[in-house]
């Protein structure tokens, strides 16, 4: 009964998150402008997605964005990362906590304090400042991406190397390089998705008609609902559908990889903490 | 192995795109414009507390309290019953809570400008239902909504990822020592998730607060928000010493309660987000 209850609970919500997803991904395939009635199965406004410049132009510049920023911050960050992992000490702390900054600050103020650079250095305000805005901040997503991947790493590895005669570069690229390569790779996605989404900083930042989806989104949407926008969602959903099983697939598979020692490790953990709680229970009655 | 040069292109870039633009949000929150050039001022600030701005100040965090309190009331017992129940898919499921998340942001949102329109999905249920028809979509109902709907998840993973960690036999001694199920959550569980709660309630207000795209869409532009304000000062108004102003202190307010808030919650803040 009990749980009866707490799965109808759970599909509840669930369907309040995807009602309005499936929503749009249904009258994508409606032929009828007012949505009041479903005039059968259409792929029309897929067809005038393909013709509309405006949606195909915006959504070439945040492919174009959002490859170009995930590549330059993922290079930027990684060495940001390896570079970061010598430091030491309060120096290192003040550029940790400067890099947090975009993570943590309201969209909003990232994009205005970007877009106030750029009138102040006298930028055009278009496809290149957004751009620059983008790998701004896609920078710390990658670093705090690496770092942790740094942290595992065995040095006495690279010493290795270089004891048996490799040059440095050598031994950075056959012994660093593969090990802290996940990191990489799951910073650059993360990248990359982050630019897709993004609408806010991006609004800030560009300028003179140059949009991307989401800023082509928005004001068509200011404008009332229209079913071209549901046929670009659906495309968009199902892309980021694809993109996060390829993420979830890679994170599986190398948590299998190292499976056994983090068994062993949560084994121990949880005898430990059993113990501790115990402990602290029985000295709790006591008293 | 030292490699400290390779950030050295970071920190140029750092300087340039994260350092130099705040030091230009306080310049021009600190100065006016007058015409012998710029002059340091704080009428930007003080601008802040003329009534009309305040009231905006305030409806924000009203609106965001409210999506706040209710993210809380439908997230804790759905993070609840994912933790503590046995079912089968349990990490199918968050999966499932956080795929909407990677939905563009604007979509999601305009997603409910079609469910809330006159004629839009709701009222076509409610009529096939018989019921009257109801317009929400331009209201502050739909506002907090669109809030809801698009933060929920923010509170239930911290939630679910503090829950699921609790020890068993922690509840088991509360359990072997006399207390019944009440006892066991209100002074052994809800505690234990404080942490998460306090970090759910901080990812959901923030984002809340400062939003002005949901307000824009589902409010339409009747309900000026923080964010809206910004806004407006920068694209409309143009008067950029004001827009920073409220920039800088909104900026200054959510990283000190983040700070504050991260010794709460300790070191699981934000997890499982990706």
């Amino acid at each position: 009964m009990v749980r009866a209850l707490k799965k109808c609970y759970v599909a509840v919500i669930f369907a309040f998150l995807y009602a309005p997803i499936l929503v749009l991904i249904l009258y994508s395939f409606n032929n009828s402008r007012s949505r009041g009635t479903w005039g059968g199965f259409t792929l029309r406004w897929y067809g005038e997605l393909l013709q509309d410049r405006h949606i195909l132009g915006s959504l070439y510049n945040t492919i174009i964005i959002a490859v170009l920023s995930a590549a330059i911050a993922t290079v930027i960050g990684t060495a940001a990362a390896i570079g970061l992992n010598g430091w030491r000490g309060v120096q290192r702390k003040v550029i940790m906590n400067i890099t947090y900054i975009p993570v943590l600050n309201p969209d909003i103020v990232t994009g205005i304090s970007l877009m106030l650079l750029f009138v102040f250095a006298r930028m055009p305000l278009g496809l290149l400042t957004m751009l620059l805005a983008h790998i701004t901040f896609n920078i710390p997503y990658v670093i705090l991406s690496v770092l942790p991947k740094l942290k595992q790493l065995d040095t006495h590895l690279y010493e290795a190397a270089l004891d048996l005669g490799a040059t440095p570069w050598y031994a950075f690229k056959k012994v660093i390089l593969p090990e802290i390569m996940p990191g990489i790779i799951t910073g650059l996605l993360l990248a990359f998705t982050l630019s897709i989404d993004d609408f806010v900083i991006s609004f800030f930042t560009t300028g003179s008609g140059v949009a991307n989806l989401s800023i082509t989104i928005f004001s068509m949407a200011r404008r009332g609902v229209n079913p071209t926008i549901n046929a670009v969602s659906t495309l968009m959903f199902l892309a980021v559908l694809v993109l996060l099983v390829i993420v979830n697939l890679r994170v599986s598979k190398e948590n299998s990889r190292k499976g056994r020692r983090n068994h062993e490790q949560e084994a121990y953990d949880h005898r430990h903490r059993r113990f501790g709680s115990a402990r602290r229970l029985s000295r709790n009655h006591a008293r | 192995m030292s490699y400290k040069w390779a950030a050295s292109p970071y920190l140029v870039w750092m300087v340039i795109f994260i350092v130099v633009p705040i030091i230009l949000v306080c310049y021009y929150s600190l100065t006016v414009r007058t015409d012998a050039g710029f002059r340091f001022s704080t009428d930007n600030f003080r601008r802040f507390f003329e009534p009309i701005y305040l009231k905006v100040l305030y409806r924000s965090i009203e609106l965001a309290f409210v999506a706040t309190v209710v993210c809380f009331i439908l997230g804790y017992p759905l993070a609840y019953i994912l933790a503590r129940s046995d079912f089968k898919h349990t990490n199918v499921l968050i999966m499932l809570l956080v795929v909407p998340m990677w939905m563009n942001f604007l979509l999601r949102t305009y997603a409910w400008m079609t469910i809330l329109e006159q004629n839009g999905v709701l009222n076509i249920v409610l009529s096939w239902l018989r019921l009257p028809t109801i317009s929400i979509l331009y209201t502050e109902a739909a506002v907090i909504l669109g809030m809801v709907y698009n933060f929920l998840p923010f509170m239930v993973l911290p939630i679910y990822s503090v829950l699921s960690k609790i020890d068993p036999s922690v509840v088991e001694a509360a359990e072997d020592l006399g207390a019944n199920g009440i006892i066991v959550f209100r002074k052994v569980i809800f505690p234990l998730s404080l942490p998460g709660v306090i970090s759910g309630i901080t990812m959901v207000f923030m984002p809340a607060v400062t939003t002005f795209v949901i307000s824009r869409l589902l409010g339409g532009g009747q309900f000026t928000l923080i964010g809206n304000l910004i806004e407006q000062q920068f694209l409309y108004v143009s008067d950029w010493g004001f827009g920073s102003a409220i920039s800088l202190a909104m900026m200054v307010l959510i990283l000190l309660s983040m700070a504050v808030m991260s010794k709460f919650a300790g070191e699981d803040r934000g997890l499982g987000l990706w």
